[in-house]
């Protein structure tokens, strides 16, 4: 079971990269526990400048963009 | 080189919905159809060209410039990249974050904050195509002049004192590590396609989140056009009455719009006759004074410094205003 930390202020972007992590990890069978972290706490501790963020397992993974469908396999892969 | 634009709308409005230009409507239609087709063809190429020049810069990148940078030019330097630098409101607060825990004064980052909205690469290129260079430039000077003042008030009155605790927390934790070590280093060389693919996506982006904006300015530019009679705006709003720029300051507030929306709305108010510095005070303040990006802010700021910017904001675009319609004749 992977925990996967999506981190924005909710704007469309945000809302999409969860969604993308969310269906390409139903496509692997991959089990994941999805949180969508708007606070301004949670982006200070990890240190995101720019959202949306991924943290997979407590690693900032990705920042600024929604991310690439290949990039998400390898993470939840690895 | 607009011509074409021109063109296309006479072609468009005279000759094939057959309208003329006496009429009201088929003279605010032509306006409409001259400047949308050409904000929208200028917005997909300029976005692209600076966006494969850009491409390297991200945030985090400017903020390691500013964290070691002496004061006095952290103000401009930090206003200067908030023009340059690629940002959407709804990034300020881990913008403000970032900056704050590398140590960088509020002063700084709010010279950047503040400058950010009021100048980007769309409302320059719409500036220059449809009010010309001279003004560009008076706006760009102003715009960063704003911020840059707003950053030295800010840090002159220890505006730090006002932030959230947690924020101010990490102000001082930053501003005690004497180098600030990136934890996660940015790739420094990219490919040309990963440029092409950025520029592609920064475009589409853009464009998607403007075009309706640049639609309803227009629209309303052009209703303007049309619609107010001649010398209406310069009998009633003109220089002689020194309260519409106060006025417009604070009509400008619950408009909330981006800069994109509001230049169109510009070049009507301008060409009706109103004062630069009034239309100028009014533009700057529908951008930059906003209650969303105030609620925003009120995540990291005490209700203290949240008055005391939004107060500055607002003297800050009065006085531009003033000072542009005294101005306006020796320029």
């Amino acid at each position: 079971m992977k925990t996967v930390k999506v981190l924005g202020s909710g704007c469309k972007k945000c809302i999409k990269a969860a969604e993308l992590v969310e269906a390409v990890a139903l496509e692997l069978g991959v089990e994941v526990n999805i949180e969508k972290e708007s606070s301004p706490e949670a982006m200070l501790a990890y240190g995101v400048m720019s959202t949306p963020a991924i943290v997979i397992d407590e690693t900032l993974v990705h920042s600024g963009s929604i991310p690439g469908r290949e990039s998400v396999v390898n993470w939840l892969n690895g | 080189m607009f011509q074409i634009f021109t063109d296309f709308a006479s072609w468009l409005v005279y000759g094939q919905i057959g309208l003329t230009a006496e009429t009201k409507l088929g003279d605010a239609l032509h306006f409409f159809v001259e400047d949308v087709s050409k904000i929208f063809v200028l917005l997909l190429l300029m976005i692209y060209i600076i966006a494969l020049v850009r491409a390297s810069l991200n945030i985090e990148r400017v903020r390691d410039y500013l964290a070691d940078k002496h004061k006095g030019l952290g103000y401009i330097l930090g206003s200067t990249l908030g023009a340059i630098t690629p940002f959407c409101s709804c990034s300020s607060i881990p913008v403000f974050l970032g900056f704050t825990s590398a140590g960088i004064p509020i002063g700084i980052t709010m010279a950047f904050l503040v400058t950010s909205p009021l100048i980007n690469e769309v409302a320059v290129l719409l500036l220059v195509s449809l009010l010309g260079w001279k003004f560009t430039l008076l706006y760009v000077v102003v715009g960063m002049g704003i911020g840059i003042i707003s950053g030295v008030f800010l840090d002159f009155i220890n505006a730090q004192r006002w932030l959230k605790s947690f924020a101010a927390e990490a102000l001082e934790r930053g501003r005690q590590e004497s180098n600030v070590a990136d934890p996660h280093e940015v790739e420094s060389t990219i490919t040309m396609l990963e440029r092409h693919r950025f520029a592609v996506e920064e475009t589409t982006d853009i464009f998607g989140r403007v075009w309706k904006w640049v639609i309803l300015g227009v629209g309303l530019g052009a209703a303007l056009h049309g619609f107010v009679p001649d010398g209406w705006i310069e009998t009633h709003l003109g220089d002689g009455q020194w309260w519409s720029v106060p006025a417009a300051v604070l009509l400008g507030i619950p408009l909330y719009s981006n800069a994109t929306a509001v230049i169109p709305v510009m070049e009507s108010l301008i060409v009706k006759g109103l004062p630069v510095g009034t239309t100028m005070a009014f533009c700057m303040s529908t951008v930059a004074a906003s209650f969303p990006e105030f609620i925003l802010l009120k995540q990291v700021m005490q209700w203290r410094l949240l008055a005391v910017l939004f107060s500055l904001l607002l003297v800050a675009f009065t006085l531009a205003g003033w000072l542009l319609n005294i101005a306006d004749p020796f320029i």
